[in-house]
C-alpha cells in the first residue's frame, strides 16, 4: 500500500491487528496427561479398597460424639486465640516500652515459650498440681488468702489445654504483632505526635490500625495452624475432636474411616476460616491499594449477570 | 499578648556527637513569615522540630508565644514537662512534613477531622463538617471521600495542611513542603501557603523555593553549618548577600 501522500497519511491508517499463529506447548501436555493418570489411578484406588470403610465413615460422619468433640475444637481455638490475640497485643507493647525492665520481661516470656515444645507445654499444665497444690488469692509472700482451692479443682483439663495454647500463641503473637507495629511508618506517630495526640490516642488510633494489615494475614494463618494444634490436647484426655474419634475407634477398631472423619471435619473447619480470612484482610486493606479488587463473589455475580443478558456486552 | 510568637536564645542541637545546632539566636513575631534557606544538612529542619519539641534542644532557650518549649522553668532549674503537657502545647502548632504523612487508613476527610475529634474531642459531625470547610479552603471541597492513595502530591500536601489548621494553631511549622513533589504541582500548594500568610498565620517555612521566599516572606533566614549566618528581608538578602557563604548558596539555587 503506497499511501506517502500527506492526504492518505491523515485518513485513518490503523495498522492490522496481529493475528499470529501461537506457539505450541507440547511438554504442557504431556505434563497434564501424566498428571490426569496418576489422579486416576489414586481416585480407583480410594473407591475401590474397601479398608477405607467409606461405609463407616458416613455412619459416623454427624456422630453425636464428633459433632461435640467438633464443637469443643472451635470453642478451644476461639479462646485460645483470644488470649494469644490479648496476650500477644500486651506483650508487644511492653517489648517496645522504653522501660527495660518491662521490655526484657517479655523478651524472656517470649523466649521461654516460644523455645519450647507446645506438647511439653500442655503436659506440663495438666500436671500442674504437683508443683502447685493449691492455688490461692492474697497477699503474696506469706500474707492472708483471700481465695483459694486445689489446683486439681481449680485447673481442670479444659482449662490446662486452653492455658497451654493461650499462653503459648501469646508468644508468637506478639512477634506478630511487633513486627506490624514496626512496619508503621516513623512519619505517621510523628504527624500525630505534631497534631498533639499522646501515646495512647496515636497506638490506638493511628499505628495499630495500620498495623493490622501487616498483622492479619499472620493471625488468620496462627488460628488455621491452632484449629489443628488443639489436636494435641487429646494427649491430656480433653474430648475433642481427634480424641472424639480415638475414644470411639477404640471399641469398634475402625481406626481409618474415623481419623478421616476428623480430616474431613478439619478441611472443613480450616476452609471456612481461610474464607473469613480473605474478607477481614479485604477489609483492613483500605487505603492501601487504589481500588480493591473484586471478591470471588461479585466477579461470579458480574459473570452471571453478563449470561443472563448477553445482549448487554455487544456494544 | 506578647509581640512576639517564636523566640529562640543560642539553640543548641547533637545527635550522638555530632552537633547539628550550634546556637540560632532569631525572633518572629506575630503574623511573620520567616522562610529559612540554606544547603541540606544545615540543620533547618532538626530547628524546625525543635520548635514543637520534636527533638529536645541539648543548650539554649526556645520559647514559643512566652512559654518555654518541652520544660517549665521554676527559678534557676528546669523541670521536663510531662507528655501530655507536651502534647497539649502542640496542639497549638500545625506542622506541615515533606513526605505529607498523612494517614492511609482514613480518608482525606477524616484525616483532617481525626486531631479535633481525638484531642479535642469534638463531636464527630462538629468536626466533620469544619472539616469539609477547611478542604475547600485548600480547594479540595469535592475529595473528602478519597483516600490519600488516591490522590496526587500536590493534593495530599493541601490535605496535610488543612489537617494542621483543623487545630486553629497560632504558628505553623513547613519542613520543605514542596521538595517531595512533582514540579508541576508545586505551585498548588505555594498558592495555599500564600494565601495563609496574607490572611495574618504566623509561619516558618523551611523550603527551597526562592521565588516563594521573595514574595510571600517577611525575612528569610540563610542557614549553614548549625549557626544562622545571615537574615533580613528578602529583596535586600537575596539582591545584595552581605555573607560570603549566602552568595555561595544563592548563586547555586538561582
Amino acid at each position: 500500500m503506497a499511501s506517502d501522500s500527506p492526504a492518505a497519511a491523515s485518513r485513518v491508517d490503523r495498522p492490522e491487528e496481529i493475528r499470529a499463529i501461537p506457539v505450541r506447548h507440547p511438554g504442557r501436555w504431556v505434563a497434564a496427561a501424566v498428571v490426569l493418570l496418576l489422579v486416576a489411578i489414586a481416585v480407583e484406588s480410594v473407591a475401590t479398597n474397601p479398608r477405607f470403610g467409606w461405609g463407616t465413615f458416613a455412619d459416623f460422619f454427624f456422630d453425636p460424639r464428633v459433632m461435640r468433640g467438633l464443637v469443643l475444637t472451635l470453642e478451644l481455638t476461639a479462646i485460645a486465640m483470644v488470649i494469644g490475640i490479648v496476650l500477644g497485643v500486651l506483650l508487644a507493647v511492653m517489648r517496645l516500652s522504653p522501660n527495660p525492665l518491662v521490655s526484657a520481661v517479655s523478651w524472656i516470656y517470649v523466649y521461654v515459650f516460644r523455645g519450647t515444645p507446645v506438647l511439653v507445654q500442655i503436659l506440663f499444665w495438666s500436671f500442674i498440681a504437683a508443683l502447685y497444690p493449691r492455688i490461692s488469692l492474697g497477699i503474696p509472700f506469706g500474707g492472708p488468702e483471700l481465695a483459694g482451692g486445689s489446683a486439681n479443682g481449680l485447673i481442670t483439663v479444659f482449662v490446662a489445654a486452653i492455658l497451654a495454647l493461650g499462653l503459648n500463641e501469646g508468644a508468637y503473637m506478639s512477634e506478630i504483632v511487633r513486627a506490624g507495629i514496626i512496619s508503621v511508618d516513623e512519619g505517621q506517630t510523628e504527624a500525630a505526635q505534631a497534631l498533639g495526640m499522646t501515646r495512647l490516642q496515636i497506638m490506638r488510633r493511628i499505628v495499630l490500625p495500620q498495623a493490622m494489615r501487616v498483622i492479619i494475614p499472620p493471625t488468620g494463618n496462627e488460628t488455621i495452624s491452632m484449629l489443628k494444634t488443639t489436636s494435641l490436647v487429646s494427649v491430656i484426655a480433653v474430648a475433642e475432636l481427634l480424641y472424639s474419634v480415638q475414644l470411639i475407634y477404640s471399641v469398634n477398631f475402625k481406626q481409618i474411616p474415623l481419623l478421616i472423619v476428623a480430616t474431613v471435619w478439619y478441611l472443613i473447619a480450616t476452609s471456612i476460616l481461610s474464607v473469613g480470612q480473605y474478607y477481614l484482610e479485604r477489609r483492613f486493606a483500605r487505603g492501601a491499594a487504589r481500588s480493591l479488587p473484586d471478591t470471588p463473589l461479585m466477579r461470579l455475580r458480574r459473570l452471571l449477570r453478563a449470561r443472563a443478558n448477553p445482549a448487554g456486552d455487544a456494544g | 499578648m506578647s509581640e512576639v510568637m517564636v523566640r529562640a536564645e543560642g539553640v543548641h542541637k547533637r545527635f550522638g556527637r555530632h552537633e547539628v545546632l550550634k546556637g540560632i539566636t532569631l525572633e518572629v513575631r506575630r503574623s511573620e513569615v520567616l522562610c529559612l534557606l540554606g544547603p541540606s544538612g544545615s540543620g533547618k529542619s532538626t530547628f524546625l522540630r525543635c520548635i514543637n519539641h520534636l527533638e529536645a534542644i541539648n543548650a539554649g532557650r526556645l520559647w514559643v508565644d512566652d512559654e518555654l518549649v518541652g520544660y517549665r522553668q521554676v527559678g534557676d532549674t528546669l523541670h521536663e514537662l510531662r507528655d501530655a503537657e507536651v502534647a497539649r502545647k502542640r496542639t497549638e502548632i500545625g506542622m506541615v512534613f515533606q513526605r505529607f504523612n498523612l494517614f492511609p487508613h482514613m480518608t482525606a476527610l477524616d484525616n483532617v477531622a481525626a486531631a479535633p475529634i481525638t484531642v479535642r474531642g469534638q463531636r464527630k459531625d462538629a468536626a466533620r463538617d469544619a472539616a469539609r470547610e477547611l478542604l475547600g479552603r485548600v480547594g479540595l471541597g469535592d475529595r473528602g471521600d478519597a483516600y490519600p492513595s488516591q490522590l496526587s502530591g500536590g493534593q495530599q500536601q493541601r490535605v496535610a495542611i488543612a489537617r494542621a489548621l483543623a487545630m486553629e494553631p497560632k504558628l505553623m511549622l513547613f519542613d520543605e513542603p514542596t521538595s517531595a513533589l512533582d514540579p508541576e504541582l508545586v505551585g498548588e500548594v505555594l498558592d495555599v501557603m500564600g494565601g495563609l500568610a496574607r490572611d495574618g498565620m504566623t509561619m516558618i517555612v523551611v523550603t527551597h523555593e526562592i521565588g516563594f521566599a521573595r514574595e510571600a516572606a517577611d525575612t528569610v533566614a540563610f542557614m549553614d553549618d548549625g549557626v544562622v549566618v545571615e537574615a533580613g528581608e528578602p529583596q535586600a538578602t537575596f539582591d545584595a548577600p552581605r555573607h560570603e557563604r549566602t552568595r555561595a548558596f544563592l548563586s547555586r539555587v538561582l
